[in-house]
């Protein structure tokens, strides 16, 4: 990165690590950085270190080397409650012990504001998570979502500019957290603040964010904003974790600038992009997503190469076509395909052709 | 359902009320869940609630008296004016009687040593007056009779008059004694049907007959000897009695006969909170003799005092316990639980040895010069002693409640409060300490409680002025032998809990009080 860019970062770590036993580094040297106003959410499975970077961010953990920077201002050594950072929790952590309106009064309280300030406040942020006439309630009478939406009004009912989320949808059902993933998106436009947001479900990383941080093994394996994610994944892990995914195993033939040519382990030859492999006999797992497979020479042009393909299964999804193939030797090789007016419906135990651009298929690191 | 729609009751698929097909179902399964509970119930009943209920029955019960004296009783209730105090012939008469009897059954020390709690003294009056009532000479009343006719010697005009219907009615006091008379030959293993009828009965035949009006439904034998009884040769019994003990002559002891001949009394419980039940009614005992109201003032303080302390050690650790790891809480699990591993006696006799003047503390307080030789301190045999002694053993059930309830409590809360501005302090006194408050008020309820009724370690460490109103409830029951006393004691000591327990829930609510989960 530039250095005029780097200055204006708000949130930065700079080769952070984290050890809890002083053996095994759970955070292997984090460096990120993000301007202020954006979303950014921490993905990964659990156990990669996004809930420990978000908790050394909030303060609750100590970094164990590295610096972490508020507004270029290192905060390793401020207490969480002089960070001024805003965060909803996994659980809501609502104080079960006092109303809604106690509740996101609190923080303000803390802060000696005056009755009527508070007041104002409180039902301004309750207001904004459409809350508003629920300030009386114990928390116990709320529901799931409901509780969700007072903890997002008590994170930001004293205006910090950094708000943390710790898989803040986790407990709701489907349709709610669908719901909410847009009111927090929204919220946080109209508000203009800045969000970390943790989470383990793709789904919800790719919708709400400006930008996504992939989480595997104590680094961050690629960070991009979701359409670059999806579509150009830089390892194989991203493009395993990262939405549906097929793989192909081999071994590379030959790179020509931005193509490489494959030979599978499971037999046939297929044309590449190759990422983050450079020499002739390295090996390779080739990522294809499920959707950018075709089935006709239209699309490919004559020089393309195709492969043969058994139908193992079909599944009719109503607005899509699932389709297990075995190809190469792989018997989970998936295709989806739309359900569209003139769109060929196999039969299991059918013989075809597929086929795929090369800008569509990535060889990455085996 | 297409049921709910008209107005009557919903019904089951056969027709039958809902409502009652439901029960019906439900019976089955109520009817096994009491099986399972049966056993216990039972057992609680049998070893647990009926004792309790017949030891809280004695606070009130004082059927001794009226069973043991029961023509004298009868007498001096018969109501009407009372004219003097000091009864007339007719009631030592029946006293004689009375106590003839009770002296044989040997009933009337226990008497003697219930009333003695109601006026000292009377336990010995009772004592010697039974002695010497067996050995009064009256038979001058039999030989009278028998010279009215001679069929009153004999054991089988008694026993056809005993079967006789209006024996009963016209002579109620002969028969009582001749039934009395025969309970105790036949406790004694003989035959009263071969036996001679003791003297004393012939007394009360005069009583009955003196006092008898209207013999038209009698046989000759009563008109006869009816007719005969007023110019009897008599036996002054009052003088009698005056020269077995000069008490008898004395006001108190038959004021005090009186007021206690109810089969029921509140004297007991009167007498539990420093009243007094006399002749004249009620009144405060005086000041010398009054220890239960400080007693009862004491325990509640030191129970409350105890649990204050046990508190203010206890929450910290139950804190450290529950914030800490797994091992470290494990390893300061067992230091707490370590006392209960120990017997009370040897904990409490440890205290002993640390506490007392030439103890532990002491001497280490000596030897850094910091109370010389003659100033050792006092630790031991007062409040202080009891105090110390109590919360170390009731630590345990303050710390375990508090564990169980802050285990729950997650750490996010805290962390919420931190993020949202608040200080280590503020987060702890505003949201970490109001949820612990149900673990407080669940350990303070234990304490208390138990507290409240505790007896051997203020009985070995308490000395005069550490010791509880339980101490002298196991006085009563095991030295003092005054169970009524005790049980009225115990039954304030209960209602006492059960008030408190009632403002606790009106103040905290019982709701708020968790054992865990």
């Amino acid at each position: 990165m530039v250095d005029a860019e780097e200055e204006r970062a708000f949130v930065e770590f700079d080769r952070v690590q984290k050890s809890y036993d002083g053996e095994v580094l759970v955070v292997k040297d984090l460096n990120l950085s993000m301007p202020k106003g954006e979303f950014l959410t921490m993905l990964g499975p659990s156990g990669s270190g996004k809930t420990t970077c978000l908790m050394m961010l909030a303060g609750f953990e100590t970094a164990t080397h590295g610096d972490i920077r508020l507004d270029g201002q290192g905060i390793n050594n401020i207490p969480p409650h002089k960070r001024g950072i805003g965060m909803v929790f996994q659980n809501y952590a609502l104080f079960p012990h006092m109303t809604v309106f106690e509740n996101l009064s609190f923080p303000l309280e803390i802060r000696k504001m005056n009755k009527a300030e508070r007041e104002g406040k409180v039902k301004r942020a309750l207001e904004m998570v459409q809350m508003g006439e629920f300030g009386a309630r114990r928390i116990a009478q709320l529901s799931g979502g409901q509780q969700q939406r007072i903890a997002l009004a008590r994170a930001l009912v004293f205006d910090p500019s950094l708000v943390l989320m710790d898989e803040p949808l986790g407990a709701l059902d489907k349709q709610l957290r669908e719901h909410m993933q847009f009111e927090i998106k929204r919220i946080a436009d109209d508000l203009d603040i800045t969000v970390v947001y943790v989470t383990h479900d793709q789904t919800e990383a790719l919708t709400m964010s400006d930008r996504v941080a992939v989480f595997d093994d104590g680094r961050i394996q690629q960070l991009a904003p979701p359409d670059q994610l999806y579509e150009e994944p830089e390892n194989s892990f991203v493009a395993q974790f990262i939405g549906e995914n097929n793989t192909l195993e081999g071994v590379i033939e030959e790179i020509q600038g931005n193509q490489a040519l494959v030979r599978l382990d499971g037999g046939g030859l297929i044309d590449t992009t190759p990422v983050n492999v450079s020499k002739v006999g390295e090996r390779t797992k080739v990522s294809i997503r499920p959707e950018r497979v075709e089935f006709g020479r239209d699309r490919l042009g004559d020089s393309a190469h195709t492969l043969k393909a058994e139908v193992l299964e079909f599944i009719y999804m109503g607005d899509i076509f699932r389709t297990r193939l075995r190809v190469a030797g792989n018997d989970d090789f998936i295709v989806k395909t739309r359900n569209a007016v003139n769109q060929a419906r196999f039969q299991p135990g059918q013989e075809i052709e597929i086929g795929w651009l090369a800008e569509d298929c990535r060889a990455l690191d085996a | 359902m297409s049921d709910s729609t008209n107005n009557g009751p919903v019904l089951a698929a056969d027709g039958t009320p809902l409502k009652r097909s439901l029960r019906r179902s439900l019976r089955l399964q109520k009817f096994r869940a009491l099986l399972l509970i049966a056993p216990l119930l039972a057992f609680i009943l049998i070893t647990f609630i009926a004792p309790i209920a017949d030891m809280l029955f004695r606070s009130v019960e004082n059927k001794i008296v009226e069973e043991t004296l029961p023509q004298t009783i009868a007498l001096i209730d018969a109501g009407g004016p009372i004219e003097t105090i000091v009864p007339n012939q007719k009631v030592f008469s029946a006293l004689y009687v009375d106590m003839f009897v009770a002296a044989e059954n040997k009933e009337h020390t226990r008497l003697g040593t219930r009333l003695n709690y109601e006026q000292s003294g009377i336990s010995s009056l009772f004592r010697k007056s039974g002695r010497r009532v067996a050995r009064l000479d009256v038979e001058v009343y039999k030989k009278q009779f028998e010279e009215v006719d001679p069929q009153w010697a004999d054991v089988a005009t008694w026993q056809s008059l005993a079967e006789s219907a209006n024996s009963a009615e016209l002579l109620p006091r002969a028969m009582w004694a001749y039934n009395a008379w025969r309970d105790y030959v036949r406790a004694d293993g003989d035959n009263p049907d071969k036996e001679a009828p003791e003297d004393f009965i012939y007394v009360a035949l005069y009583d009955d007959l003196i006092a008898l009006d209207d013999v038209t439904s009698a046989n000759d034998l009563i008109r006869k000897s009816a007719d005969a009884a007023p110019d009897f040769e008599t036996v002054n019994f009052k003088e009698a009695f005056v020269k077995f003990d000069k008490d008898w002559a004395s006001e108190n002891v038959w004021k005090t006969l009186r007021t206690y001949s109810t089969p029921y009394t509140e004297g007991y419980f009167l007498n539990a909170i420093d009243f007094q039940k006399d002749f004249d009614g009620y009144s405060l005992r005086p000041d010398n003799q009054r220890i239960y109201g400080v007693l009862f003032m004491r325990t509640l303080f030191m129970s409350l005092v105890i649990t204050a302390c046990a508190v203010l050690l206890g929450y910290p650790i139950a804190w450290l316990m529950a914030n800490r790891p797994m091992r470290e809480a494990n390893l300061l699990m067992i230091m707490v639980l370590l006392p209960f591993w120990t017997s009370l006696l040897v904990r409490t006799s440890a205290w002993k040895v640390m506490l007392q003047q030439q103890g532990v503390i002491n001497d280490t307080l000596v030897w850094l010069n910091l109370v010389d030789e003659a100033g050792r301190l006092v630790l031991i045999n007062n409040q202080f002693g009891t105090i110390v002694a109590m919360t170390h053993i009731l630590l345990p059930f303050m710390v375990l409640p508090l564990y169980s309830v802050m285990r729950t409590i997650p750490e996010s809360y805290t962390r919420a409060a931190k993020s949202l501005g608040a200080t280590n302090w503020t987060a702890f006194w505003r949201v970490y300490f109001p949820q612990s408050v149900p673990g407080i008020g669940a350990g303070s309820i234990l304490v208390f409680i138990l507290s409240i009724g505790y007896y051997i370690t203020p009985e070995i460490v308490g000395g005069t002025t550490g010791t509880f109103i339980s101490n002298r409830i196991a006085y009563h029951i095991s030295s003092s032998l005054n169970w009524g006393l005790a049980a009225a004691l115990g039954t304030i000591l209960l209602a006492v809990v059960l008030l408190l327990y009632w403002v606790y829930d009106r103040i905290v609510g019982i709701d708020n009080v968790k054992l865990g989960g």
